[in-house]
C-alpha cells in the first residue's frame, strides 16, 4: 500500500468515499426513520478536506450550539465518528422517541428540557444510527469495525469538533471527512461525519479494491 | 476603530491595545492570551496540540503549545512589547467526551495542553495572572490586551471576566 497525502486522496477517490458515506448514512437513516417512525430525507454527501480553521463553519458556525454523539471506532478502521444536530432538532427526535415508547403525547416543545432520561434516549438514538452507519460500512469493506459507547456532549459546534481535529492535527494540517446532512418533515437537521483516520482511509479503499 | 480580531483553531493572532482578539468555540484546545502591561499589545493562540514533537507532520507551527506560544510572543517583541513585561491568563483545555480506557492520551488532551502551555509559559518566564481550565464544555473567549481583560463564555453559565 503506497502511502497517500490527503490532498490525493481526495481527490483521486472522491466518488468513492462519497458512495461509502452514502450507504452508511443511507443505513442510519432508515434506522432512524423507524425508531421515530416518521420520514427521513438525506442529502447527498459531502466528502471535504478541511483546513481547521474551516470546521467551525462546517456546522452552522462555531457558536451555533449542538448536541453532538461521538464515538471512536476500533479494529481495522481506527478513527471517531459524530453525530451533530441543533438543540432544538434533538429535542423534537426524543420527544418524538419517547412519546412513541411511552405511548404518551408529545409535549410540546417549549416544555422540554435536556435532563438526564433526555441525554439517555438520545445517547441510544446515537447508539442505534451510528451503529446502523458502521455496520453497513462493515458489511461492504468486510472490515471489522468496534464502534465504542458513544457520549453525548451538548456545546459550541467549535468545542465538540476540537476532538476529532485534535486526533487528526497528530498527522496533518487538515481533516478529512465524510458529511452527510439528513431531515424529516419538520424542523430536524443534523449531520453525520465519519472520520477515519488516514491509515484506515487507505484500508477502506484496499477493501472495496480501488487501491 | 477598534475592532475584534477572529482567530481560528491552529491559529494565532497579535493586535494593537485599540483591539480586541477572540476565538470560538475552545473545546479541549487552549486560548493563550498574552500582553505586555506597558504597551497594552498583546495577542491569543489557539492551541490544539500539546507539542511539535510528538507529530509525524508539523507544518503548522500555530497548532502547538511549544511553537506556537513562541511564535506569537516573538511577533509581540517584533511588534515592540518589552519581554520582561509579559503576562499570560488561559482557558479551555476541557475533556470533551469522558470515555474509559480507549486512546487515553488523546482523550486527555486538553489535560496535556493546559499543562504544555504552562510548561512553555514559565520557561518564557511569562508569568500566568489567571486561568479557567479543565471541566467539561466549550468555552468562547474575547481578549482586549490594553485593559488585561479576558472574557470567557460557555452554553449555559454565566459570562466570567478573569
Amino acid at each position: 500500500m503506497s502511502e497517500l497525502s490527503m490532498e490525493q486522496l481526495t481527490h483521486e477517490y472522491f466518488d468513492v468515499l462519497k458512495e461509502l458515506g452514502n450507504i452508511g448514512a443511507g443505513n442510519a437513516t432508515t434506522a432512524l426513520a423507524e425508531l421515530i417512525n416518521c420520514k427521513v430525507d438525506m442529502m447527498v454527501p459531502q466528502v471535504r478536506l478541511l483546513e481547521f480553521s474551516e470546521l467551525g463553519d462546517l456546522l452552522g458556525g462555531e457558536e451555533q450550539v449542538l448536541v453532538g454523539i461521538y464515538l471512536q471506532v476500533e479494529g481495522d478502521v481506527d478513527g471517531s465518528m459524530m453525530f451533530t444536530l441543533p438543540q432544538e432538532s434533538a429535542m423534537h427526535l426524543v420527544n418524538k422517541l419517547m412519546a412513541g415508547m411511552l405511548g404518551i403525547p408529545e409535549k410540546p416543545i417549549e416544555e422540554m428540557e435536556f435532563g438526564e432520561m433526555e441525554v439517555s434516549a438520545m445517547k441510544e438514538v446515537g447508539n442505534i444510527i451510528t451503529g446502523a452507519y458502521l455496520n453497513a460500512l462493515s458489511t461492504i469493506t468486510n472490515l471489522k469495525i468496534y464502534p465504542s459507547p458513544p457520549q453525548l456532549g451538548i456545546d459550541y459546534a467549535g468545542a465538540l469538533l476540537s476532538v476529532p481535529a485534535a486526533e487528526f492535527g497528530i498527522l496533518g494540517d487538515n481533516i478529512l471527512l465524510i458529511q452527510t446532512k439528513f431531515s424529516d418533515d419538520i424542523d430536524l437537521d443534523g449531520y453525520f461525519i465519519l472520520i477515519p483516520d488516514m491509515d484506515s482511509y487507505q484500508k477502506i479503499l484496499h477493501a472495496l479494491g480501488v487501491m | 476603530m477598534s475592532e475584534i480580531i477572529k482567530v481560528g483553531m491552529a491559529d494565532w493572532k497579535v493586535c494593537s491595545k485599540e483591539d480586541g482578539v477572540t476565538t470560538l468555540g475552545l473545546g479541549s484546545c487552549v486560548g493563550v492570551a498574552i500582553r505586555d502591561t506597558s504597551s497594552g499589545i498583546g495577542g491569543l493562540a489557539h492551541v490544539m496540540l500539546p507539542d511539535s514533537k510528538d507529530t509525524i507532520n508539523n507544518t503548522n507551527r500555530a497548532k502547538f503549545a511549544d511553537t506556537g506560544i513562541t511564535d506569537m510572543v516573538a511577533e509581540l517583541v517584533k511588534k515592540g512589547a518589552n519581554m520582561s513585561k509579559l503576562v499570560a491568563k488561559i482557558a479551555g483545555g476541557a475533556q470533551m467526551f469522558a470515555f474509559g480506557s480507549a486512546k487515553s492520551d488523546m482523550v486527555r488532551v486538553g489535560e496535556r495542553n493546559v499543562a504544555a502551555c504552562k510548561a512553555k509559559l514559565k520557561e518564557l518566564k511569562i508569568p500566568i495572572l489567571a486561568e479557567e481550565t479543565g471541566e467539561n464544555y466549550g468555552r468562547t473567549v474575547i481578549f482586549y490586551p490594553a485593559t488585561g481583560e479576558y472574557i470567557i463564555k460557555a452554553v449555559g453559565k454565566p459570562e466570567k471576566t478573569i
